[in-house]
């Protein structure tokens, strides 16, 4: 007996190739569950209402203004025309679908490949998701110009006896973006559930008791209902995965239609695709690296995980500077004189240079950082590589956007394009909307899943010193 | 209990409630907000009784005795008194009915008719296009040639243009038949259908009729 113990012993991995353990605080469920909810239930921190007021005014003054002025006006308020007839609303589109698409490769896909390491982060980056979804689905709503007839692009049956055109990349768009909106808020809600009724039967007042309630379903964690939940989660996280790579395809695929110097490129569907993920784990560092410290779950999102994250991060900046250097290579290859002419103006233009510039520097270079170990263990330095990764994202948008319109096949109808203050304040207030609903996530509902995050604990194994029913209240 | 036993059965009824709802919705909209509706049965009192029964049935004057320009012009023209006096001025000569044909048509004065049959001002209807490659009057306006005093008897829904310009064969008949209303490929209804559809197609076939589907055919 002794004996095959020593060879299983012999046979495992040297233990710099073992898997991390995905929670390493080996302590009781118990405890964990007061920790992962200790945030929900204390009193709010000054932190969280110094971020909030100026995030809710934005979304409650900011936005609502620049949409009504914007709507009641029309799209001339904003910087678009002639020859840029796409310009912010179309960037900050791109960019919000893009930092949705991190979410859900966390949270499906690694749930699908088995990486137990997830569990942790998961619910969060879902919840940037769904909120980044509903902050890109705007965009293509007011940038219709006619908002009033943004019904039209619904199939429905009416005496017009017209039919959505599926042939343009907007209808597209329209059912890529709520078909993602619609798999990731369900699934971020399921995964909810089991923790909304742990809040609920942890609730004192009747008004948390209530709403807590009314939202867990009915949850009594029977095994009946833990069998069909997981069936429905293992369904769902396979539909979020597939549209982690239609979203943004379809998104790049609106762009790669067009016959434009810049934008008719094979590549675009896997462009965005890549280039959504790699901004999203921008965004997963940005609000994961305060979040952890400021709602104390440095024993529970680990510096492991944010390592791991930034591999992830290093990864897909490899592969967008693989994307960046392919299109140059193309732009001269194909012998397409005005591919060259875009290309070329990117880096050396007199206008829109420096926005080529911050692809190759700050989306291509500065993840390489990342190879460091050191880096990837000092999280200022993190931080800010992760928000230049957004902004660099950004830009990336507004290169392929304006720098591919601003002069394209006649010289005759060459022009600039500047944002307008409506512009500037529909980001600002998008920005604004995000992070009010994900405070507002963070401060009501658990950030970790408790949970999964218990399933997947030293201590969930019976055999456990504290494991099953003996350690519930350690 | 927060939640009593009965709260269980919440969802349920939402959801019947729901599906009772919108589909009312769905039925009130679909009955009252189309023209089908809105537009169907509108029939106006004219300043004199003229009746198209008498005149287009009974008598079998063409259409385009009165309408004159309906195959040359964009709009199909309201007859000028004048026209009426033609065969009034010795018909029914005195009859009061008539009264105010005979003040318009001494006094050059308009006579006030009722329009019936609008389209909106962003819909360019051309008659003449439409009357010279084989689509009847009935089509869109009915059997005049039955009604006492006019009556609107088709939707005028943008669906009910499109019915007809995806698929012109199932409508066209030979020119000279546009204005017999009550003709038929065959007095036989399955002949009939089947006649049109072969016939129908050779027409569209020989005068080149397009199957016109883009916005800008009608909207510009």
């Amino acid at each position: 007996m002794a004996e095959s113990a020593t060879q299983l012993e012999s046979l495992a991995p040297p233990t710099e190739l073992r898997r991390m353990a995905p929670v390493p605080a080996d302590r009781s469920l118990g405890w964990l569950t007061d920790k992962l909810t200790a945030f929900n239930e204390g009193r709010t921190p000054l932190w969280w209402w110094v971020l909030f007021l100026p995030a809710a005014f934005c979304a409650a003054v900011v936005l609502p203004g620049a949409l009504v002025y914007k709507i009641s006006t029309g799209v001339g308020v904003w910087g678009n025309n002639m020859p840029v007839m796409w310009g912010w609303d179309i960037i900050n589109f791109v960019w919000w679908v893009g930092v949705a698409h991190a979410g859900t490769l966390i949270s499906a896909m690694l749930f699908l490949t088995r990486q137990h390491w997830r569990t942790a982060i998961g619910r969060a980056a879902e919840a940037m998701t769904v909120f980044s979804v509903m902050m890109a689905g705007l965009y293509p709503a007011i940038h219709v110009g006619r908002e009033w007839f943004d019904w039209y692009m619904i199939p429905i049956p009416t005496s017009n006896g017209l039919w959505p055109q599926f042939r343009s990349p907007l209808m597209w768009d329209v059912f890529a973006v709520n078909t993602y909106l619609i798999v990731s808020t369900l699934f971020w809600y399921m995964g909810l559930i089991p923790d909304l009724a742990l809040m609920r039967d942890r609730a004192k007042t009747r008004v948390r008791k209530f709403l807590y309630g009314l939202f867990a379903l009915g949850w009594t964690g029977s095994a009946r209902q833990w069998h069909n939940y997981e069936k429905a989660y293992l369904v769902l996280s396979g539909l979020a995965t597939l549209l982690v790579f239609t979203v943004s395809s379809i998104v790049g695929m609106d762009f790669a239609t067009a016959q434009l110097a810049g934008w008719h490129e094979t590549i675009f569907p896997f462009y965005f695709v890549a280039g959504a993920v790699f901004c999203g784990f921008g965004m997963v560092l940005v609000l994961l690296i305060p979040l952890r410290k400021w709602c104390h779950l440095e024993d529970i999102i680990t510096l492991a995980h944010i390592d791991k994250i930034c591999k992830l991060t290093l990864m897909m900046g490899c592969v967008m500077g693989y994307i960046y250097a392919v299109e140059f290579f193309i732009a001269w290859y194909s012998g397409n004189p005005y591919d060259a002419w875009v290309f070329g103006h990117r880096m050396f233009g007199h206008q829109y240079w420096y926005g080529g510039w911050m692809m190759i520097v700050v989306n291509a270079s500065l993840p390489q950082l990342f190879w460091i170990k050191k880096v990837r263990q000092n999280l200022k330095l993190i931080f800010v590589i992760a928000v230049l990764i957004n902004i660099g994202m950004w830009f990336e948008r507004f290169t392929i956007i304006v720098g591919s319109l601003y002069q394209d096949f006649l010289p005759a109808n060459w022009g600039v394009y500047y944002p307008t203050w409506v512009d500037v304040a529909s980001y600002v207030g998008t920005l604004g909307a995000f992070f009010m609903l994900y405070l507002l996530f963070v401060r009501f509902l658990p950030m970790v899943p408790v949970s999964e995050v218990k399933a997947i604990t030293p201590c969930a194994d019976p055999h456990h010193a504290l494991g099953g029913a003996k350690g519930w209240r350690a | 209990m927060i939640f009593p036993r009965w709260t269980n059965w919440l969802p349920l009824w939402i959801l019947i409630g729901l599906v009772l709802v919108g589909g009312a919705v769905t039925a009130g909209v679909t009955y009252y907000f189309t023209p089908k509706y809105t537009r169907v049965g509108y029939e106006p009192i004219q300043p004199v009784p003229f009746s198209h029964r008498v005149h287009a049935g009974e008598l079998g004057m063409d259409c385009r005795y009165c309408h004159s320009q309906v195959d040359k012009a964009w709009v199909a023209n309201i007859p000028s008194a004048s026209t009426c006096m033609n065969c009034h001025n010795q018909v029914l000569k005195d009859d009061p009915r008539l009264a105010l044909v005979r003040e318009s048509a001494t006094n050059n004065t308009p006579m006030p008719w009722v329009q019936v049959h609008i389209t909106p001002d962003y819909v360019y209807f051309n008659h003449a296009v439409h009357v010279r490659r084989g689509i009847s009057c009935v089509e869109c306006h009915g059997r005049i040639d039955q009604m006492d005093e006019v009556y609107h008897a088709k939707s005028f829904s943008m669906s009910f243009c499109l019915n007809c310009h995806r698929d012109p064969a199932a409508f066209i008949r030979p020119v000279n038949k546009v204005t017999d209303l009550g003709w038929q490929w065959s007095t036989n209804a399955v002949q009939n259908a089947k006649l049109q559809k072969i016939e129908g197609q050779k027409l569209v076939d020989h005068m080149r009729v397009q199957s016109l589907q883009n916005c800008s055919a009608c909207h510009r």
